[in-house]
């Protein structure tokens, strides 16, 4: 245990002694969530919908069928309560339901007017948005329809809700990116490189000569940047609620230990590099290459995961970082409980243990 | 009757075809400066890392300080002391952090490395800089006091590799000095060089051709059987045989 304390008191010197990595360590959340404040917009297609049709007449069936035959939606019919459709949207199998009232019909008929009720997840607000201004036009184009072969002017409303992001706001969907890319760089890059100096310097030889566990060589190593990464994500959500006035819907108790999940995760990446690597350029490349473009491209917080080609849809699965972005983003905006993420974490945590044995495997290869 | 700290009996090493140490069989005894010398490839670094248990041998024995190569790493481990070619403290560490640093993983206590590091400072003439960063010492220094970190934890053997490489020749004999004495303290001293001039400072020094021990012997025994004037000498009508290099 003194020889635990002694390494461990070794490696937070090395960290907090350097100064510019210390500085980069700290400002590049903040740098981060402060510019990453725009939001892009996308086209969306088969997006999964649900439709409800208390009414089943004539005009919500029409208007089903211009739905159905429009190449933007896959829809399942379904009657569902209030209740159920919050359910499927906090699971996230829907990204939107439309509501037909019962007597759409007639109320169409006999007072001119009818309401249709849609619902949007929009703690993805680019797909909220350009869901719902889809089925608006849709509804509209119906509306024309009828008015050709009517006198009567007639009002089809659609009452749109937007869920967890009324306003739509694009940093809802960001947050959470930031946090999986900054725990991605600080994780995988600042372990990866740390180890890989011990190597460059020659420490490495002397530490493996030592009674020393190798093992815990590693172990000492990963624990300053848990540390830091928490520190790190406590920043980033202070930011967002306080500065960007992002709340957090769900549990924090549970956000954190989600964080500190992913954290592992990066850290035996980063330990994974440097036991396959001896230089720290090379380190530094494959982290950056490696890891950090993956994050950015197949979490699905810059680019809609459902619009890429199969084979990509069926890569980014692989990518740690996409599981945790979902976690954080149905933890805060959503406010949903484990219950609703638990497989997400555990093919999280099943990531985390593939990652672990394979570098304890070539760790050993590698001390012959 | 000497005390033997290192026995090797065909001590082999293989990767795939290649034989990086053949059968090399030898003893060292206790308080002796033994020298391992060869040209580069001929498998001095493969040899050490087998004794100091860093990698385990394709056959033969070995025996150090008293524990099995195969079975005891750890005891070895904790037997021994090493420094390599690479100058191997931390440069972002002051002095006095390092010297904690190395007994601490040794497992020396909060007392003896007190009292261990005020000794060495003294030793070594680095009162004024032992708050300071290692980064800011000269090389020389540097190596001094990488190898009185090795000793610090008062292994039975110091495994040290190419401990002189780029230092001046008053420091390493300085530095040699440091070695002299820990021998008299009954420290095993095991060290690789190039340095001919080092290698007469050695108590008996064997000569690695293309993965074997082609000669074994004190320097002056050595220079008689080869009937040269310097080790330069004897090194060379060895060397000139060898098939592998670089």
């Amino acid at each position: 245990m003194k020889q635990f304390t002694t390494f461990l008191k070794k490696e937070f010197a090395h960290v907090l002694r350097d100064r510019k990595t210390l500085l980069i360590l700290f400002g590049m959340p903040i740098m981060q969530i402060l510019i990453f404040g725009f939001a892009l917009t996308n086209e969306v297609k088969n997006s999964k919908i649900i439709v409800v049709d208390y009414a089943k007449d004539m005009a919500s069936q029409n208007i089903i069928t211009k739905i159905e035959a429009s190449r933007y939606f896959e829809i399942e019919k379904a009657m569902m309560s209030a209740k159920e459709i919050e359910a499927s949207f906090q699971q996230g199998i829907i990204k939107m339901a439309v509501v037909f009232p019962p007597d759409f019909n007639k109320d169409l008929l006999h007072q001119s007017t009818a309401q249709i009720q849609v619902i949007a997840d929009a703690s993805d607000p680019n797909t909220a948005n350009t869901l719902t201004n889809y089925v608006s036009s849709i509804v509209q184009d119906y509306q024309r329809d009828l008015d050709k072969t009517s006198l009567l002017p007639y009002r089809i409303e659609p009452q749109t809700r937007m869920l967890y992001n009324p306003q739509l706001k694009g940093v809802h969907n960001f947050v959470p990116g930031v946090i999986a890319l900054v725990l991605m760089l600080v994780c995988v890059m600042m372990t990866a490189v740390s180890i890989v100096r011990e190597k460059e310097m020659g420490t490495m030889e002397i530490l493996l000569v030592s009674p020393f566990k190798p093992i815990m060589v590693m172990v000492s190593k990963a624990i300053p940047y848990l540390i830091l990464s928490l520190i790190n994500v406590t920043t980033i959500l202070l930011l967002s609620v306080f500065v960007l006035r992002v709340p957090v819907n769900g549990s924090i108790f549970l956000l954190f230990a989600e964080s500190t999940l992913f954290i592992i995760t990066c850290l035996t990446l980063g330990i994974f590099i440097s036991v396959k690597t001896n230089s720290q350029q090379v380190a530094m490349l494959i982290s950056l290459m490696g890891m950090l473009l993956p994050t950015i491209l197949f979490s699905g917080f810059m680019f809609p995961i459902e619009n890429m080609p199969k084979a990509l849809q069926i890569f980014s699965n692989v990518v740690p970082a996409k599981w945790f972005y979902i976690i954080v983003r149905d933890i805060m905006i959503k406010g949903v409980g484990l219950s609703e993420i638990w497989k997400e974490t555990l093919v999280l945590i099943g990531i985390t243990l593939f990652l672990m044995a394979v570098s304890l495997k070539n760790f050993k290869i590698r001390l012959e | 009757m000497k005390d033997t700290v290192i026995k090797t009996d065909k001590l082999t090493k293989r990767f795939g075809d290649f034989i990086a140490a053949n059968e090399i069989s030898f003893e060292v005894y206790r308080g002796e400066i033994f020298g391992f010398l060869g040209a580069n490839g001929a498998g001095k670094t493969t040899a050490m890392r087998m004794l100091c248990g860093l990698s385990a041998p394709s056959s033969g024995k070995a025996i150090i300080a008293g524990f099995d190569v195969y079975k005891q790493t750890e005891m070895i481990k904790r037997n021994i002391g090493y420094m390599s070619q690479k100058f191997s403290l931390y440069d972002d560490l002051t002095v006095l952090e390092n010297i904690h640093f190395f007994g601490g993983i040794y497992g020396l206590t909060d007392k003896q490395l007190e009292m261990k590091s005020k000794a060495l400072i003294e030793r070594l003439g680095l009162q004024q800089e032992a708050k300071k960063l290692v980064a800011s010492l000269p090389l020389g220094w540097k190596q001094k006091l990488s190898f009185s970190v090795a000793v610090l934890h008062d292994p039975k053997i110091v495994f040290l590799d190419e401990p002189t490489g780029g230092v001046d020749p008053v420091t390493r004999r300085q530095f040699w000095d440091l070695i002299y004495d820990a021998a008299d303290r009954g420290v095993t001293v095991f060290v690789t060089t190039h340095y001919m001039d080092e290698a007469e400072y050695c108590h008996r020094i064997s000569i690695m051709v293309d993965g074997r021990i082609e000669a074994l012997d004190t320097p002056k025994g050595l220079k008689q059987a080869f009937q040269v004037q310097s080790m330069d000498e004897v090194f060379y009508t060895l060397a000139r045989g060898a098939k592998r290099g670089d």
